[in-house]
């Protein structure tokens, strides 16, 4: 049998070769972001904004632009996905029709390309309802992008927290709003913070749908109404166009340094609501 | 028989109930509404063109009224295939060396790298591919980069994520007593692995599969910076291509009346296919034994 | 609520012909019982028999599980539980219930005992402080954890918590309070103290207790119900149905011939 087992370790050999790839390909490429993008970064770069299209000058008014939209598109996504996970959980029967429904719209919602989306906010917000290329068109097509996660991770973790609180709490008499609000909430808070945590890493990286919505104007945006350039349409426009490859490169370090955090700070949330269930 | 009294509310919290039943109908809404604007936008063309010859015809000359949209069809299904001929098989074997092979902690770790290769975001792959991987095939392979090659690469290394982590589950779904009793009959760890855990997780790893070919054909924007995009049938892995959504991105800028529609029927496709796609996931899941909630 | 002798011997709660269905599954086949005030009812049987599902209609709990169906009728204090009228928090308010497990929220002590007063609507601080303070002392608990009324409840040990539990459910001042195997995850201390603490609690409240402990069911209630399959096969006095039992399969039970 001594055939099988140096079989056995060879395959154990291949099997570790291919995570270990898999670590390098991820560490190649933020290596390689962080390398040379590094260089680029300074506090002029993220506080100046930008000059002769991107060619001189720092990124200020895409941070702002990247921030303003992702913080209207959670103003409308998070309320109405977590509003919906409450009712798919503790209100509808989760084998009524309804709920059933719901569940899969959420998934086909998930599913669809964000070119799509870009697409319909575009038809729909840009031009139906005549929000023009806006913070508001942008950030509303960025709600029905990120509703799904919001959603599916607050139905996750009132799922994992709510069997047992539930019972004892609607047996001392609470209501259900009672119950979901003193204690499934505040237990599945930290899953609830995990999905907007990854909304957010979504919202910043989004580009196909933010280019047809939000439009591609460097100026600063005040008001919800007015275009914007989001980090990531700012780096697909200076790589694609040759404008400045040092400041491309400047803009995907800082885009590839706040991802890292944000999946830290979801893992983060996400270990706290496990250690609060125990 | 005593119906079951839901009225759990006190004074006033009826309202509140409403009032979440109404986010939850939002989904419908939303989902109900997207369609009826790309659908309206979309669809006219697409009947006057006829759907044949929309989609397979691959004369596309937008400013003299011929649109078909076959040679970005193909563009598209050729990066798709070649991404998944790298990108499944070691997928699964990760998924493999998560579930079974790898200590707790090594798979823990691995499992947060791969979100982490999940959230990032597809222009920062399409910028990595632009600056390292092209250049690297315009001096080593030939032609000047910009080709199927680099995009089935990059799309590989985006699609990773999904199948990971659904095959992952799935055979960790796998119930411990088939892989004892295999062991138990004398099999040898990977045999157990190969002739019973996979075919038992067979239906979990085609549904990865499947949504990582439905995410594939979706993604745009590192597929556009990598392609070259010129609107002719690949010749080789070398070869520039157009897909579906790049030419939605790289037209729409300024694309008008007929044109635009054009773009939007192709949109059009886009969502009928993923929602096909999903749908039939979903049956499947559904078909194959109802384990879990939902 | 010391002056209850009078009343010793009066209904508290009374089943009549109920009859619980899952789906197609009936649970419980036309069950008959009263409950007697300010004593102890002990429910015992086989795992699956019923009596977890029989004592989930007296608070109407088993309505969370989807499908349920109910015939037949419960009354409390002559008045019918499953009726259009009945207010389904404020009897869940009035008859109380323990759980196998202890589930403490994850709060503090003094905010685990508070959570139903305030829902309840009392606001008042003092009166809040009063209450829980009471309830602790009542569940032989005030000793223990009088001194650390702020550390989260999760750091209580099993068997504190299980008080807590109940001092939570006496916060709310019910009527009747159900036992649902309330001792199965304690260690024998523990259980010796949970027993005695039920003993007291008679005086004041009626209880209901499910237990798989046969030794138990005879050291704390005055009456028990055997049940099987679904029926009640034998309901009487304790002792009575303990030394003496009318029927076959009680006695095949109780000697632990099955089960």
């Amino acid at each position: 049998m001594a055939g099988a087992s140096g079989k056995d370790k060879l395959l154990t050999g291949i099997f570790w070769l291919a995570g270990i790839f898999i670590v390098l390909i991820l560490a190649g490429i933020i290596g390689y972001v962080l390398f040379r993008g590094a260089s680029s970064l300074s506090l002029d770069f993220i506080l100046q904004p930008p000059s002769r299209a991107g060619r001189l000058g720092g990124i200020s008014t895409t941070i702002v632009g990247t921030v303003y939209l992702t913080l209207l598109a959670l103003l409308a996504a998070v309320p109405v996905g977590v509003g919906s996970a409450i009712y798919l959980e503790e209100y509808a029967h989760s084998r009524s029709r309804f709920a059933k429904l719901v569940n899969l719209t959420a998934e086909t919602l998930a599913g669809i390309p964000s070119i799509v989306f870009g697409l319909f906010g575009f038809v729909f917000f840009v031009i139906f309802l005549g929000m023009g290329w806006s913070v508001l068109s942008g950030g509303l097509t960025m709600a029905i992008m990120i509703l799904p996660t919001i959603t599916r991770t607050a139905q996750e973790a009132i799922l994992a927290v709510a069997g047992e609180y539930r019972e004892n709490s609607l047996a001392l008499g609470a209501s259900r709003w009672q119950t979901v609000r003193r204690v499934i909430l505040p237990s599945a808070l930290p899953g609830i913070v995990t999905g907007i945590i990854l909304s957010i890493g979504r919202a910043v990286g989004e580009t196909a749908a933010i280019i047809l919505t939000a439009g591609s104007s460097l100026g600063m945006p005040v008001s919800p109404m007015d275009p914007a350039r989001t980090m990531s349409v700012h780096l697909y426009i200076m790589a694609m166009e040759g404008i400045s490859t040092e400041r491309a490169f400047g803009t995907a370090c800082l885009i590839v340094v706040l991802i890292v955090i944000i999946n830290y700070l979801a893992n983060l949330s996400l270990s706290r609501l496990t250690k609060a269930m125990r | 028989m005593q119906p079951i009294s839901k009225n759990l509310h006190r004074r006033g919290e009826s309202w509140i109930e409403k009032g979440l039943a109404f986010c939850a109908a939002l989904f419908v809404i939303v989902i109900a509404i997207i369609t009826i604007f790309i659908f309206a936008r979309g669809l006219p063309i697409l009947l006057k063109v006829g759907v044949a010859d929309f989609l397979f015809n691959t004369d596309w000359r937008p400013t003299s009224n011929s649109f078909g949209i076959g040679t970005m069809l193909v563009g598209s299904l050729v990066v798709t295939t070649a991404s998944l001929l790298w990108a499944v098989p070691l997928g699964i074997m990760t998924a493999i060396f998560m579930a079974e092979v790898a200590p707790p902690r090594a798979s823990r770790w691995l499992g947060a790298l791969v979100e982490l290769l999940a959230g990032i975001p597809s222009v920062v792959y399409g910028f990595v591919g632009l600056v390292l991987i092209v250049p690297f095939i315009r001096n080593y392979l030939g032609g000047n980069g910009l080709s199927v090659l680099a995009g089935a690469i990059i799309l590989g290394i985006m699609i990773l994520p999904t199948i990971i982590n659904i095959s992952r589950d799935a055979i960790r779904a796998v119930p411990k007593e088939y892989k004892e009793g295999s062991l138990a009959l004398g099999a040898t760890h990977y045999q157990s692995i190969r002739r019973v855990i996979l075919p038992a997780a067979r239906s979990g790893i085609i549904t990865a599969v499947v949504l990582g070919m439905g995410r594939a054909i979706g993604e745009t924007m590192a597929v556009v910076m990598v392609t070259g995009n010129s609107p002719i049938i690949p010749a080789g892995v070398l070869s520039p291509v157009r897909t579906m959504t790049s030419n939605i991105v790289l037209e729409m800028g300024y694309a008008a009346g007929d044109h635009q529609a054009a773009l939007f029927a192709t949109g059009v496709v886009l969502f009928v296919f993923i929602v096909i796609l999903n749908l039939v996931v979903n049956m499947s899941l559904k078909a194959g034994a109802a384990n879990g909630r939902r | 609520m010391d002056n209850v002798v009078s009343t010793k011997q009066e209904i508290k709660m009374k089943s009549v012909d109920l009859q619980v269905f899952y789906q197609d599954f009936q649970a419980l086949h036309g069950i008959d019982m009263d409950i007697k005030a300010n004593h102890v009812t002990a429910l015992i049987g086989p795992s699956g028999c019923g009596k977890s599902t029989f004592l989930r209609t007296l608070n109407r709990l088993n309505e969370l599980i989807e499908g349920t169906t109910i015939k037949g009728q419960v009354y409390l204090d002559d008045q019918a539980i499953y009726s259009k009228e009945m207010d389904v928090v404020g009897l869940r308010k009035r008859v109380g219930m323990v759980f196998q497990k202890p589930s403490v929220f994850p709060m503090s002590v003094y905010e685990n005992v508070a959570y139903g007063p305030r829902i309840h609507g009392i606001k008042n601080r003092g009166q809040l402080d009063e209450i829980v303070e009471k309830s602790l002392r009542a569940a032989n608990l005030w000793e223990e954890m009088g001194g650390r009324l702020h550390t989260p409840a999760a750091r209580m040990s099993g068997g504190q918590q299980q008080r807590l539990v109940i001092a939570r459910v006496l916060a709310v001042d019910p009527e009747v309070i159900l036992m649902d195997e309330p001792a199965s995850a304690l260690d024998p201390i523990s259980t010796s103290k949970l027993e005695e603490l039920i003993a007291e609690l008679k005086r004041a409240y009626t209880i209901v207790i499910v237990t798989h402990n046969m030794q138990q069911a005879a050291r704390v209630s005055d009456y028990t119900g055997f049940f099987l399959n679904g029926q009640l096969i034998e309901f009487n006095r304790t002792k009575e149905l303990f030394v003496n039992p009318a029927n076959q399969q009680t006695e095949d039970y109780i000697t632990g011939r099955f089960g």
